[in-house]
């Protein structure tokens, strides 16, 4: 038991990283290879698989960053998903000519345009969603999930009050649409090139935000000891508000990322999309980012693997990972213990 | 008598005493009440969830512990019995079997859950019931050889239970003592007995415990109660509960389909008839579940004509359309989980305390 406490001692204090969790994502991926039986069919999954995985990422960040400060754990975090594809559908109504041209710049700029309004929306939205929803029922673990279960619910309908209950197809933009090819057949979607390279721009700048800047510093104090930040006179609330927004922000960016990957819209899509993020949290372990990101890679890639070798299997691939993993390590794979 | 019958857990206030014996005289005479199909589908419906209700207050009110997996059960029960009926054949035999299957199986999942989600944090266990309950239902659409898939499965029942069947030639009361109506007593009975016993868990000494883990899990788990075991037993006394509810469903239906188990928004019905009748009282499940299915039944076709008053105005029609029902149900209960958390039940009994 003091060997353990030990060993997590040195893993938070940053002195060593836990590789196992990491070299065993590569194995699947690489273990994948004989099943799936081609090579290039293999890669396209990977890619597939990577910027699904990413994408995941950037919506349970913030989940998972919100529990691990104030313990809150907020089931409404499916919802600012759905809200954040559907603002940037506001965008992409007005600029239809814009997604057609074949203008490289001009696909860019809607896109940018798209993501940059519904961050903005889906954080004034978390903000509001902070106050209304969750902040009455700070410590009370039975009320948060009821009550932000309800808020998913209330905001749900909203959305299908505005928008209709039926599906909306979205187009990519005209040139990150088809494939590149590399090598003779190996064709690669661009855009899901694109969300990976999304996904890695948002998990470094989260990186450089907590470990090289002083809200970082205060952030990841935060999660180790709330109290004691307290007590050090910086104000706690507001932190975790600052958290809290960007957390939403993250999942609107998300949101408009996972349209555009599935390239139709539902209403539903958040509750799904929340699911798997609530197996990637407690997979990667609560309030863990590093967790956060492996958990998110190892699920895409098993989801997508498996989809391809036994559909059926696919479909409980996920579940089946999790309780494998809660087998091995209960908390998760990069435990979080609060002090 | 009557203190062994409700485990010594009385309602413990007269407006409280009034409403359960009007709900339970109703429910009890409502194929000689009233006439027609639709009321006595209401009154069916109303003793299903009461006992569905009651198994999940188990969960939330005496555990202290949510759970988004409950209409899987209800599931279970639900296909259980209709995939013994539908591939046995139509006989007492396939309801048995098929009930009994369902709730060993819902039993058995139940114990799986707990046992991995319970072990860490008691808020794993609220995520994962929601992420196998999703997987559970796709399962159950994707599967169509066995369950039907969307379409679901419509069965023969046994004989006795068919519309058709005529116990006596004569009428009692007026009404014609046919198969649908000892369907309904089938219903009503196995729901009242499934509502004492669990009202029987909660006051026993088991039940104690569980209350003692909902205030003050780390003190329980100190003064010797193996928490994990204790939430775990009851996660699935509850589930095998849901899964006689899900048969009972089944029963009076003669079909079984994803809309009518497995939908999210029965979850949400479930949550909000606890919650407003009130957590943690078993009572509160009956007046809940009372409440909201007459409100669902009834209120709906308001709620439609006021969405038709406001066609003119743009958002106002959208918002009161009968589709929307889910937008004021949420509203509702997010308001009654602050403002009114012990719920009906909890308010009766504060006002005549205070005399």
């Amino acid at each position: 038991m003091t060997d353990r406490t030990a060993e997590k001692e040195e893993v938070r204090a940053g002195a060593a990283i836990d590789w196992t969790p990491i070299l065993l994502t590569v194995a699947v991926a690489l273990a994948a290879i004989p099943l799936v039986g081609s090579f290039s069919t293999w890669v396209t999954l990977t890619v597939a698989a990577l910027a699904m995985g990413m994408m995941i990422f950037i919506m349970a960040s913030g989940l998972t960053l919100v529990f691990g400060l104030m313990d809150v754990i907020n089931f409404g975090h499916g919802v600012f998903i759905s809200v954040g594809a559907y603002m940037g559908l506001l965008v992409l109504w007005p600029l239809a000519g814009w997604v057609d041209s074949s203008s490289v710049f001009l696909n860019v700029a809607v896109l940018l345009l798209c993501i940059a309004f519904a961050m903005a929306a889906t954080g004034l939205f978390g903000l509001a969603f902070e106050r209304v929803i969750v902040r009455p029922v700070y410590g009370q673990h039975l009320k948060q999930i009821l009550v932000t279960m309800g808020g998913l619910i209330v905001v749900e309908q909203l959305l299908y009050a505005f928008f209709g209950g039926n599906p909306i197809t979205i187009a990519l933009p005209q040139s990150f649409r088809g494939g590149l090819a590399f090598g003779p057949d190996i064709v690669v979607e661009r855009y899901r090139l694109i969300a990976v390279a999304v996904g890695v721009v948002v998990f470094l700048g989260m990186l450089l935000v907590l470990n090289r800047t002083r809200i970082g510093l205060l952030v990841r104090a935060g999660v180790e000891n709330a109290e004691m930040v307290e007590a050090l006179g910086y104000n706690i609330r507001r932190l975790f508000i600052g958290v809290f927004v960007a957390g939403s922000a993250l999942a609107g960016l998300g949101g408009v990322m996972w349209g555009f990957y599935q390239q139709t819209l539902t209403v539903g899509m958040g509750l799904q999309v929340l699911v798997l993020i609530f197996i990637v949290v407690i997979i990667g372990g609560l309030g863990s980012i590093g967790g956060c990101l492996i958990g998110s890679l190892l699920v895409a890639l098993i989801a997508n693997y498996t989809a391809f070798i036994e559909p059926k299997i696919a479909l409980v691939s996920n579940i089946g990972l999790m309780l494998a993993v809660l087998l091995w390590r209960p908390q998760g794979l990069y435990p979080v213990t609060k002090s | 008598m009557l203190g062994r019958i409700l485990s010594g857990d009385f309602p413990r206030a007269w407006p409280l005493m009034v409403v359960l014996l009007i709900i339970l005289l109703t429910l009890a005479l409502a194929p000689f009440l009233f006439s027609g199909a639709q009321p006595l589908n209401v009154a069916a419906k109303i003793c299903v969830f009461i006992l569905l209700v009651a198994s999940y207050d188990l969960l939330l009110g005496y555990t202290g512990i949510v759970s988004f997996a409950h209409t899987m059960f209800f599931g279970i029960g639900g296909y259980g019995a209709a995939i013994a009926l539908a591939r046995i054949g139509p006989d007492w035999g396939s309801v048995a079997i098929g009930t009994l299957a369902a709730m060993i199986v819902a039993g058995v999942l139940a114990l799986v859950i707990g046992l991995f989600s319970l072990r860490v944090r008691a808020i794993f266990f609220a995520m994962i019931t929601l992420a196998v309950a999703t997987a559970f239902a796709v399962l159950a659409s994707q599967l169509s050889g066995i369950t039907g898939g969307e379409d679901g499965l419509s069965y023969r029942v046994p004989e006795i239970l068919r519309p058709s069947f005529r116990l006596s030639e004569g009428t009692v009361l007026g009404t014609a003592i046919n198969g649908r109506v000892i369907t309904y007593y089938i219903v009503f009975f196995a729901a009242l007995a499934g509502f004492l016993v669990l009202l029987r868990i909660v006051n026993s000494p088991f039940g104690r415990v569980l209350q003692a883990i909902r205030e003050n899990d780390f003190r329980a788990e100190a003064l010797g109660y193996p928490v994990v075991v204790y939430r775990s037993i009851a996660s699935v006394a509850s589930a095998v509960m849901a899964a006689l509810a899900g048969v009972l469903l089944a029963l009076w239906l003669r079909y079984t389909g994803p809309d009518t188990t497995l939908s999210f928004a029965i979850m949400i019905d479930v949550l909000l008839m606890v919650v407003i009748g009130g957590m943690g009282t078993m009572y509160g499940a009956v007046i809940g579940a009372s409440l909201m299915i007459l409100a669902e039944n009834y209120l709906q076709a308001l709620m439609k004509g006021l969405g038709e008053a406001a066609s003119g105005v743009p958002f106002a029609s959208a918002l009161l359309s009968a589709d929307r029902w889910l937008l004021w149900l949420g509203i509702l209960f997010i308001l009654s989980v602050y403002f009114f958390p012990a719920g009906i039940v909890g308010k009766l009994r504060a006002l005549t305390g205070k005399r």
